[in-house]
């Protein structure tokens, strides 16, 4: 059987290219873990449901937001819901998680983020201590962040009908007149930029769900993103695009561009700041931080000649870490590629399954 | 991480590139291809681009010690039953709850109800055991001579507890018999050996003294850094230049010739080798596995339920065993990419970090001219890896 006319990696390469441009099909009878862990099974999911069913709003901008105008004034509405387990954990919790994330997913879209909804799914049995404490981080949150939480709704079920306590928030921004973010913006030679190290996220849920025989001082970087967004844009005006990069974590968002821009991302694996403890967790767990879940860092796409600018911008704002990581080229097209330090390259393809179930 | 940096080191792989540069340069016609034995290695070589770094006429050659896919069919149908069982809490390597049985995955299996858990070690198996005395904890035990003692201690912590509710589905294999058939199949096109590091903390590097002695060939023993990979390439081809045949060390950082006695002493406690054992591409093979002594009959699953321990075939579009055989390239299967990708795996390469599918779909596939052209392109800007450069 190995005799028989064999294709060549060229013919196979292009074959999977032509699939692969079909955009992704959902096959699957049941919904399991993968389908809400942000990577391909995801976009399946949201696709060919969703999409298909609520209709798709503009081809080119499935960003974290909605951009919408009213009577000639710019509006971003976005929403999120929250199930990470366990709902307390090193340097978050669900609660602070819930405003955050949403406060960015407005504020990558260039909205400055104003008033936010949150609506409480609690399991019968949960100490009302926990709940007023969520709430406190809630609205410190919202405090730092300077938006207001304006309305909210309550559902208590049954024990086992839920885990302890899910949150769904949805937030409006208003983006200030002139702001032209996307992915049509993007040009080859343009640079990415980094706002902080990465993986902190993901790795400090898992430590904290205690399952591993493993110990690091790892911290969640939940943050609000807003005030450091405004500082870029004040910067580097020309901004060309910028994404949150939450689950799937940066290799999945440099996907997600790579492929609204049909330009391809080209990442110095050298330059992506990943912290050392966060680097030893990943290799001893066979995770690559590429994919691990961030809360409190972004992406952001500027001309080559304000990469540094950009960047500099980030680190007076308190973000340290922020790094030019990498380029966009024409050639190849479409594909996100990391480029290690003695010069080898390989493919960073959209996240597959879920490696860390219930992170955010 | 100090102690991985150095093994990522770019200058010191320059050096090697470039000695692995002179070396095959004497005679450009000459190719070698190697086989690395593990799925360790294949992951590294794939996730670091080492094969677009080396002269055209290296070859690497994909080998079959993967430990989840020379898993067959039947054993993961095996598993799936055992998970869906009443008051089961059935653990496992997360790697292998994506791997497709007949009748649909562990994960679907978890989807729909069963209790599936993933766990790092079987320790954390052990403790589930431990804290929850009404269930019924079964262990997924997969792997070679590598994670068969961590079982094996497992096993020995839940004697000594006196636990009732704690069995392993043991699937342990041995490394050697499969090298043999690949080694004794009239298809073999090999020229060395890039060895089991792994394996070989456990065996020793003594053990594969076969490879040379019976079958002519050089194998290097090897870590799983891409600097230890290089090494070991450079290693071999100087072997060859200076006429040499024999089992070497490169990963003399951990592994000893006589391996770890403590360890090979508890495998032959626990274990004991089966007549048969079937592998996912190799078909049956003699004394190639492990199951539990008749000390431990009592935690082996195998004993403790009526396992329908049907035989299933390969479903026919599958070639993971041409693969793991290294006799075909995963981009050379007919289903690759195509019906078979890591999110609808058909077979079982392409499901494992370590499996060569999915190795070369997540990391590899790229031109080798489009590769050489993204790590050129570093060259010509300013940057932190500004110099990466391939030698001429």
């Amino acid at each position: 059987m190995v005799d028989r006319a064999r294709p060549s990696e060229s013919e196979t390469l292009e074959r999977i290219a032509a699939a692969r441009a079909r955009g992704p099909r959902l096959s699957d009878d049941t919904i399991t873990l993968a389908h809400g862990a942000g990577g391909k099974a995801s976009a399946a999911l949201v696709e060919s449901v969703f999409l298909a069913a609520f209709g798709r709003p503009d081809p080119a901008e499935l960003a974290d937001a909605a951009r919408l105008t009213v009577d000639g004034g710019r509006l971003a509405f976005t929403t999120d819901s929250y199930v990470v387990q366990p709902i307390r954990f090193p340097g978050a919790s669900i609660g602070q998680l819930a405003v955050n994330g949403t406060v960015n997913d407005l504020a990558v879209c260039g909205a400055q983020p104003r008033w936010l909804s949150a609506a409480f799914v609690i399991e019968e049995g949960l100490a009302v201590a926990e709940l007023r404490r969520q709430a406190e981080d809630m609205a410190a949150a919202a405090d730092r962040a300077g938006v207001a939480i304006v309305t909210g709704d309550t559902k208590v079920v049954p024990r086992g009908a839920a885990d302890r306590l899910f949150i769904t928030t949805a937030g409006i921004g208003w983006i200030p007149p002139g702001r032209q973010l996307g992915a049509a913006q993007v040009r080859a030679g343009d640079q990415v930029v980094l706002s902080g190290s990465i993986a902190d996220h993901g790795l400090a849920v898992m430590m904290a769900r205690g399952n591993l025989a493993l110990a690091a001082d790892i911290a969640s970087d939940s943050a609000p993103l807003n005030q450091a967004v405004e500082a870029l844009l004040a910067a580097v005006p020309q901004t060309r695009w910028m994404r949150d990069a939450t689950r799937g974590g940066l290799g999945t968002v440099a996907n997600e561009l790579a492929q609204a821009s049909g330009l391809s991302v080209i990442l110095d694996e050298a330059a992506i700041p990943v912290k050392a403890a966060v680097r030893g967790a990943c290799d001893l767990l066979g995770l690559d931080p590429l994919y691990v879940a961030n809360e409190g860092c972004f992406m952001a796409v500027v001309p080559a000649a304000a990469a540094e600018t950009a960047r500099d911008a980030l680190r007076q704002v308190g973000l340290t870490a922020a790094a030019v990581v990498g380029q966009m080229v024409a050639d190849p097209p479409g594909v996100v590629a990391v480029r290690n330090a003695f010069g080898g390259t390989r493919l960073v393809d959209m996240m597959v399954g879920d490696p860390l179930p219930r992170i955010c | 991480m100090k102690f991985v940096d150095e093994f990522r080191d770019p200058a010191a792989a320059k050096q090697l590139l470039a000695a692995i540069a002179d070396l095959t340069a004497a005679d450009p016609e000459r190719a070698y291809r190697f086989m690395e034995i593990c799925g360790g290695h294949t992951h590294t070589i794939y996730r670091h681009g080492l094969e677009h770094l080396l002269p055209p006429q290296v070859e690497f050659v994909h080998g079959p010690g993967c430990p989840v896919c020379v898993i067959p069919m039947g054993r993961v149908d095996d598993a799936v039953w055992l998970a869906r069982r009443p008051g089961v809490v059935f653990t496992t390597f997360g790697d292998m709850m994506r791997v497709p049985g007949s009748a649909g995955s562990l994960l679907q299996a978890q989807a729909e109800g069963a209790d599936v858990r993933f766990v790092y070690s079987p320790l954390d198996a052990l403790k589930i055991a431990r804290d929850q005395p009404e269930r019924e904890v079964v262990f997924f035990a997969v792997g070679f001579e590598t994670t068969a003692p961590s079982t094996a201690v497992t096993l020995a912590r839940a004697a000594a507890l006196g636990l009732t509710n704690f069995s392993v589905f043991c699937n342990h294999v041995l490394i050697e018999p499969p090298l043999r058939a690949i080694l004794d199949s009239p298809q073999r096109r090999l020229d060395g050996f890039i060895g089991p590091g792994h394996v070989a903390t456990v065996t020793g590097s003594d053990h594969f003294h076969f490879i040379p002695d019976e079958y002519g060939l050089p194998i290097v023993v090897t870590g799983f850094e891409p600097l230890d990979i290089l090494q070991a390439v450079d290693m071999l081809l100087t072997q060859y230049r200076q006429g040499r045949c024999q089992v070497e060390n490169q990963y003399a950082r951990v592994v000893r010739p006589q391996g770890n006695p403590a360890a090979l002493q508890l495998l032959a406690e626990v274990f004991t080798v089966r007549d048969s054992f079937e592998w996912r591409g190799l078909g049956w093979i003699p004394a190639s596995g492990y199951r539990l002594s008749e000390a431990y009959a009592d935690f082996d699953a195998e004993r403790r339920f009526p396992l329908p321990g049907r035989r299933v075939a390969d479903p026919p579009a599958c070639e993971c065993g041409a693969v793991l055989r290294g006799q075909l390239k995963p981009w050379q299967c007919q289903v690759f990419g195509s019906a078979c990708t890591p999110e609808k795996p058909i077979g079982t390469c392409m499901v494992s970090p370590e499996g060569a599918c999915a190795a070369y779909y997540n990391f590899g596939r790229m031109h080798r001219a489009a590769a050489r052209a993204v790590a050129l392109g570093g060259a010509a800007r300013s940057g932190p890896v500004g110099t990466a450069t391939r030698p001429a």
